[in-house]
């Protein structure tokens, strides 16, 4: 390259250098907030008496609103940890940081968390999508990932611990209870349009069907994130309660979407003793924030209500109002869900003596911790853990009456057997196996290749 | 609301409660309850069908006092006789599980005690509760501590407890229906046609002889269309199973008559099963002549919806239709100006909690003021200094859409917050029994007319309205004429911004309200305004209502999703079509 | 070299451009990790993302602020370009995937769908991707300018157009019957012409790409506006009537440029998508669209350097609030548009500019007296 200023004017050159210094000095301002930056990871590590807990939840954009209270749930888990005298002798540190519900910017910020502050575990992600965003980052740095909230299952990774339900550990006992004990017939299957849903329809679909359920008797309907405008749907869900059989309504309606729909449905005069709504989405926390009369009657199926009256989680709550210093948060399943997870890594991480990543894989499989609503969880070989499963019923004061629980607790299923392409595949991380999509007719592990 | 029978599990009909010889069911702790309670007939109330009750429930099995309710035999008098009495039923109230509950509940029906209905209903509205330590039955109120409670029973004032002390009494669905049947039959009496119609409509499809001839005997009687109908329906179901063909083409006249999905339902059994050639074709000619009807009426239907969402569109729009349409800013900040007037209805909620049904009518003024006032001190602020730059209007009110969303976060509160709907806009106005209509929806359409005439009012008929045309035309040579044009500026944008929080007030009413709700009516808006033809108002509406309705005519071919995105291709295309939208504005200002 | 006379802020931009292309890699690669001097993988990955947003915003600048279109709608152009590239990455997983199957993508398997849909045929094959990423946006918006400047819509019409376009596109891959992964996206990739992603190499060869094609694409740009092109551009900007009347055919110019811009920003794309490893439909939603007409703004509108600046400004500002105050960040961002647009209404670049200006006059003076 020719030298660009050489043609110009001497003014037109000091000119250009001086742009250029102040160009430089605003490259040079940046680079130096970068750098800075990493010195401050570096430092804080170096120092090695603390024990670094990231916490990856969105604190703004849409999701903030669900992954807000998660944040603050490891920050109380975390202080009580340290108040009981740290893990290892050392004290726990959390490090937070705000992903802005934008999906790209997880991996991002996992890839900081891991490559910059040397987390050693990492309690985060909501959605589906930002989960199966950080994926990669987890595997490449071998990171681990505590991932809190139900989800579609079909997932199993050596790095990702899952703490929330499973299809097999909310769907389908929940639709056994339907079948069962309210004699429903006739099912419309309605979500948002995104995998979650799609899966778990995808499962009752089949489930229903082996179930003796015609195809007629099934009605399934796909909405956008976000949806208002519910009239059509509704009426097209009484029309088809109509038919004389005992008709339900199985919601993986994601949370924005619900409030509008609920109260299409008590305005056009459908109450849950008409036709019960059983919702995968809705929690203690989402009632928070609606009018809960037209809801009153229908159904959740979870695996944690705030209402259960053990000790241990009239203790949890108590701790949580204390945390937050407001009488009137709630708790909620992924809140269990990341206490389970807590204490599971203490254990590991104490049961091996160090924090290091490969160690706590082998020692938290097996290790058993108590649910805040009875039973022992337990984490299995595919990573996911044992559940109860309970159904509840909206109150008017937005909390839930369990009106059916299983007498035991659900083993996390990571593949479902009711799925055409994963019915024969198991995830086991334990030795001899030790492979997440392991096809038990084959008996191979699948696209394990590129791993060896 | 109506409610009627499809919905409903089939073991909560009434017809068990008519009976004077009830099946005993076996398995189940059946009881039998004699009473002369209204009617003065006997009857009886077997507790559901055993697979409904218990089945693996491991919550209430363990709890489950069998022996607390002996189980009589057979149809005989000696649960009458054991029937506990009401302090007896009221207590058990206050167990666990929803089967002794239910028990209870079914026990205090059959007191005769006339305070009943009263502890049936306060039990149904969940405002009877019990104390911890001595489960006592009591009505609890909120006080500051706690809550201050009375004794159900006796009236008696016990004091105040804490937040945890007293516990309300959960009840379940199940219970819920029976509750209310129960009332229902305990009200059988009663004046309320809206009574006798539910009562009417529980035995459509499930009559027996004796509801027969109560049916028959009620049938000269009734006065009320509404439910003579539902009464005839009834009649006319049961008539299909007569041994005449002549008294079952009757029946089937009757049904094609009727726009009940119970009456499709029975004609469509009947064709399954009916032998005669006569009665068949009599019964396919009308089952298909009322499937003609009902699709009729779903036309109707459809076209409400594509009205009321129409409605929504232009509420939302409409304010945009003056900032943007009449003064050229690209407000980004509209949709935030409409979750401000949906956030003063909540706090115009909180600041009233015993007025809900009025909060609306002082939620609009407030909501009109408050996003006014941001209104115009974001034309002061911001954009006054950008007229002539009508892009750059688009990146500041983008910010200020941003700071407006984090101050709610901030202030408020990053969750959603609870919007209440006034009782009278809950339900529905029922029709026919086949078309129904919202009344949220109804009384929002009305809405939106209402603030698009007073808008239009305000422009045409008034000074204001005179100089905002004058200066949007030209502004310089208002100006030469002495008009202020900043001040018309202010309000102006003032107006369009109040009017968005108008629409916000009715939003509130059918969606979430939080910190995000703007975003997701900004967009929209800003295609309806376009589509209808920047700068003029009966475009926006015209625009905003055709919208709607393409939109929800063609939701049930293609889905939500779809039927959205056509409608957005068909925007693009139309533009293309008709480059200054459905009304052109002509002139000057259209050069912009 | 001519392309470049008389742009101060392009020559500057283009050799810190270059040096940054230089240095970065060899402060990754050969610095060893301890020391001071060693920039993190992390950090090349961050600067290489921020010059995909570089480039596609010098495509935006292009059309609005040289032909007076603004596109409201730039993202869609972006997000197909990406998935182009994702749908490439898709397939060079093979049966790498967690069903193992050979050539269906997981979410098809889960969909349990059949067979691959006709449109991700031949996606396997690098130059067929590479084609598709400038060819799929650049057909759309031919295809859309064609239409709308032979009907002659413009200003605000336009505009929202190009939003309903990216609103509708955003609609249409959320839904899972599109074939393109529905929400999720595309997601999980393994390597790209054989180069393993997960590896810094790789990421650093991304990053150099990057900087090629951001400098590509400004010159590519730079050589349009000062073409003759260029002028008749300007001048249906400033007077599109007149230039008609002259006997311009203005359609032609329009779709022209428009259509290369969304090429550029569709190569932007492909680019961004391997490096942050995932595309998903959130790249349509319209806010994406208007942020980046932001940073343009911010930056500098009609110099084409503002808008690498203001992009790179932007992004680093919502990097560092994000982390920084999470609580507080809009307010921020929001604030800093609110003050660009009342006090720099020529962005930074103005800024520049109006600096270099003063101090070069007050030099000159000083000289004199």
């Amino acid at each position: 390259m020719r030298n660009p200023a050489s043609s110009q004017t001497p003014n037109a050159r000091r000119a250009l250098l001086k742009s250029l210094a102040l160009a430089a000095g605003l490259v040079l301002g940046l680079g130096g907030g970068l750098l800075h930056a990493e010195d401050e990871g570096e430092a804080a590590d170096g120092g090695g008496d603390t024990i670094k807990v990231g916490v990856l939840h969105s604190l703004s954009g849409t999701m903030a609103i669900s992954e807000t209270t998660l944040k603050d749930t490891m920050l109380m888990l975390i202080e009580q940890q340290n108040e009981q005298g740290g893990l290892l002798g050392k004290q726990l540190e959390p490090v937070v940081v705000d992903p802005a519900s934008d999906w790209p910017l997880f991996a991002e910020k996992a890839r900081e968390l891991l490559e910059q502050d040397k987390v050693d575990a990492v309690f985060g992600c909501w959605t589906s999508v930002s989960r199966k965003s950080v994926l990669p980052v987890f595997e490449e740095l071998n990171g681990l990932l505590f991932y809190p909230v139900q989800y579609e299952g079909e997932e199993s990774s050596r790095n990702v611990f899952y703490t929330g339900a499973a299809p097999n550990q909310q769907a389908v006992p929940a639709v056994n209870y339907l079948k069962d004990e309210l004699g429903v017939e006739r099912w419309v299957l309605a979500g948002t349009d995104y995998v979650y849903p799609r899966t778990t329809n995808k499962i009752l679909e089949a489930y229903l069907k082996l179930n003796g359920v015609s195809d007629e008797d099934i009605m399934i309907n796909y909405t956008p994130f976000g949806h208002s405008d519910w009239q059509s749907i509704v009426a097209d869900i009484k029309q088809f309660g109509s038919a004389g059989k005992k008709t339900a309504v199985v919601s993986t309606i994601n949370g924005d979407a619900n409030v509008p729909f609920y109260k299409e449905l008590g305005n056009q005069g459908i109450s849950a003793e008409d036709i019960p709504v059983v919702a995968f989405s809705v929690g203690e926390e989402e009632l928070s924030g609606i009018d809960t009369k037209p809801l009153v009657g229908h159904l959740a199926a979870w695996n944690y209500f705030m209402s259960v009256p053990t000790d241990a989680n009239d203790a949890f709550i108590e701790t949580w109002h204390e945390f937050i210093e407001n009488e009137d948060r709630v708790t909620n399943d992924p809140m269990e869900a990341h206490k389970i997870g807590f204490d599971l890594w203490v254990k590991a991480v104490e049961k091996a003596g160090s924090t290091d990543p490969d160690a706590v894989i082998d020692a938290i499989v097996g290790l058993e911790t108590g649910n805040l609503t009875g039973g022992t969880a337990k984490m299995l070989p595919n990573h996911h853990i044992t559940k109860p499963v309970l159904i509840g019923e909206i109150q008017e004061d937005g909390q839930f009456a369990v009106v059916w629980q299983t007498d035991d607790e659900v083993p996390g299923d990571a593949w479902s057997d009711y799925l055409e392409g994963s019915k024969d595949l198991k995830g086991d991380w334990t030795d001899p196996v030790n492979c997440g999509n392991y096809n038990t007719k084959t008996e191979e592990c699948l696209g394990a290749e590129a791993e060896e | 609301m109506r409610q009627s029978c499809p919905y409903r599990p089939c073991s909560f009909r009434l017809r068990r409660r008519l009976k004077s010889a009830p099946p005993v069911v076996a398995a189940v702790a059946a009881l039998l309850l004699l009473g002369t309670v209204v009617t003065g007939a006997a009857w009886a109330q077997s507790v559901t069908d055993a697979s409904a009750a218990d089945a693996g429930s491991a919550v209430e099995a363990p709890q489950a006092p069998q022996a607390a309710t002996p189980a009589p035999d057979a149809g005989d008098t000696v649960a009458a006789a054991a029937a506990p009495s009401l302090p007896e039923s009221l207590a058990k109230l206050a167990d666990r599980s929803f089967k002794v509950k239910q028990q209870a509940a079914e026990d205090i029906a059959a007191s005769g005690d006339p305070r009943a209905v009263e502890f049936l209903r306060a039990l149904l509205d969940g405002d009877l509760y019990y104390r911890k330590d001595d489960d006592r039955i009591v009505f609890a109120e909120r006080s500051d501590g706690g809550w201050a409670l009375t004794d159900a029973l006796t009236g008696e004032d016990l004091g105040e407890v804490g937040r945890r002390d007293a516990r309300k009494i959960t009840i379940n669905n199940r219970m819920r229906t029976a509750l209310r049947t129960d009332i229902a039959a305990l009200t059988l009496a009663s004046p309320d046609a809206a009574v006798r119609l539910e009562a009417a409509l529980e035995m459509v499809g499930t009559t027996d002889p004796d509801t027969l001839a109560a049916l028959e005997a009620q049938r000269p009687k009734e006065q009320d269309a509404e439910v003579l109908d539902a009464i005839e329906l009834a009649l006319a179901i049961a008539g299909l199973e007569a041994e005449s063909p002549d008294a079952r083409m009757e029946a089937v006249a009757a049904l094609g008559a009727s726009l009940y999905p119970e009456a499709r339902n029975a004609l469509d059994e009947l064709i399954r099963v009916e032998q005669d050639p006569a009665v068949l074709a009599a019964a396919e000619a009308a089952r298909a002549d009322t499937e003609r009807r009902v699709e009729n009426m779903r036309r109707l239907e459809t076209l409400f919806f594509g009205l009321s969402l129409g409605s929504v569109l232009v509420l939302a729009a409409i304010g945009l239709a003056i900032t943007f349409g009449v003064m050229g800013v690209i407000n980004m900040a509209h949709g935030e100006l409409i979750m401000l007037g949906a956030y003063t209805t909540y706090l115009v909620q909180l600041a009233m909690p015993n007025a809900i049904d009025y909060s609306v009518f002082v939620a609009i003024p407030a909501a009109f003021i408050v996003a006014g006032l941001f209104g115009v001190a974001i034309e002061r602020g911001v954009i006054r200094f950008l007229y002539g730059r009508p892009l750059e209007t688009l990146l500041a009110t983008f910010g200020i859409s941003l700071i407006l969303q984090q101050l709610v976060r901030t202030t408020i509160s990053a969750q959603n917050v609870i919007v209440e709907n006034p009782s009278w806009m809950s339900g529905s106005l029922q029709l026919n029994p086949a078309l129904s209509l919202t009344f949220n929806r109804v009384y929002i359409f009305v809405f939106a007319l209402l603030v698009f005439v007073a808008l239009l009012l305000v422009l045409k008929r008034t000074a204001l309205g005179l100089q905002v045309r004058a200066v949007s035309q030209n502004r310089a040579m208002a100006r030469a004429m002495g008009v202020r044009s900043g001040r018309v500026d202010a309000l102006t944008f003032g107006l369009g911004a109040g009017i968005a929080g108008v629409a916000g007030v009715a939003l509130s009413q059918l969606t979430n309200v939080g910190p995000n709700m703007g975003q997701a009516y900004i967009i929209d808006s800003f295609m309806v305004v376009v589509f209808g033809g920047v700068g003029n108002l009966w475009g926006t509406l015209v625009g905003g209502l055709t919208l709607g309705v393409a939109n929800k005519f063609m939701e049930p071919w293609t889905g939500a999703v779809l039927a959205k995105i056509l409608v957005l291709v068909f925007i693009i295309l139309f533009i293309q079509w008709r480059p200054r939208g459905l009304f052109p504005q002509r002139g000057r200002a259209a050069e912009g | 070299m001519a392309l470049l006379k008389g742009d101060t802020g392009g020559q500057v931009m283009l050799g810190l451009l270059l040096a940054v292309a230089v240095v970065v890699p060899v402060l990754n690669l050969a610095v060893p990790e301890g020391s001071p001097l060693h920039v993190s993988t992390y950090t090349v990955t961050l600067l290489g993302k921020y010059l995909t947003y570089a480039l596609l915003a010098v495509a935006v600048d292009l059309v609005w602020g040289y032909l007076g279109i603004l596109s409201l709608g730039h993202g869609a152009f972006f997000a197909l370009g990406g998935y182009a590239m994702g749908m490439y990455l898709m397939r060079q997983i093979g049966d790498r995937g967690v069903y193992g199957d050979p050539i269906l993508p997981d979410f098809m398997v889960f969909l349990d769908w059949q067979s691959l849909p006709w449109f991700w045929h031949g996606f396997d094959m690098f130059w067929l991707a590479a084609l598709m990423v400038m060819l799929v946006p650049g057909a759309l918006a031919f295809v859309f300018g064609w239409l709308a400047f032979r009907s002659r819509v413009t200003g605000v019409y336009l505009s929202i157009i190009t939003q309903a376009l990216t609103y509708a596109l955003m609609l249409a891959f959320f839904r899972n019957e599109m074939g393109f992964g529905g929400n999720n996206g595309l997601t999980d990739f393994k390597d790209i012409l054989g180069f393993d992603l997960q590896a810094d190499s790789t990421r650093v060869g991304l990053f150099v790409a990057s900087a090629v094609a951001l400098a590509l694409g400004y010159l590519a740009c730079r050589w349009i506006v000062t073409s003759k092109l260029g002028r008749v551009a300007v001048a249906i900007r400033d007077a599109e009537p007149r230039v008609r009347f002259i006997g311009y055919r203005v359609d032609r110019v329009k779709v022209a440029i428009w259509t290369f811009s969304a090429m550029l920003a569709g190569i932007a794309g492909a680019l961004y998508v391997p490096q942050v490893g995932i595309i998903n439909p959130g790249e349509f939603s319209p806010l994406n669209s208007i942020e980046l007409v932001v940073w343009v703004a911010v930056g500098g509108r009609a110099t084409l350097y503002g808008a690498v600046i203001g992009a790179i400004v932007v992004n680093y500002g919502k990097t560092y609030f994000t982390g920084a105050f999470p609580e507080a960040w809009l307010f921020a961002l929001g604030g800093l548009f609110v003050l660009v647009t009342l006090f720099l209404p020529q962005g930074i670049a103005g800024l520049f500019r109006q600096l270099t200006r003063r101090r070069g006059g007050s030099a000159a003076e000083g000289a004199t007296a």
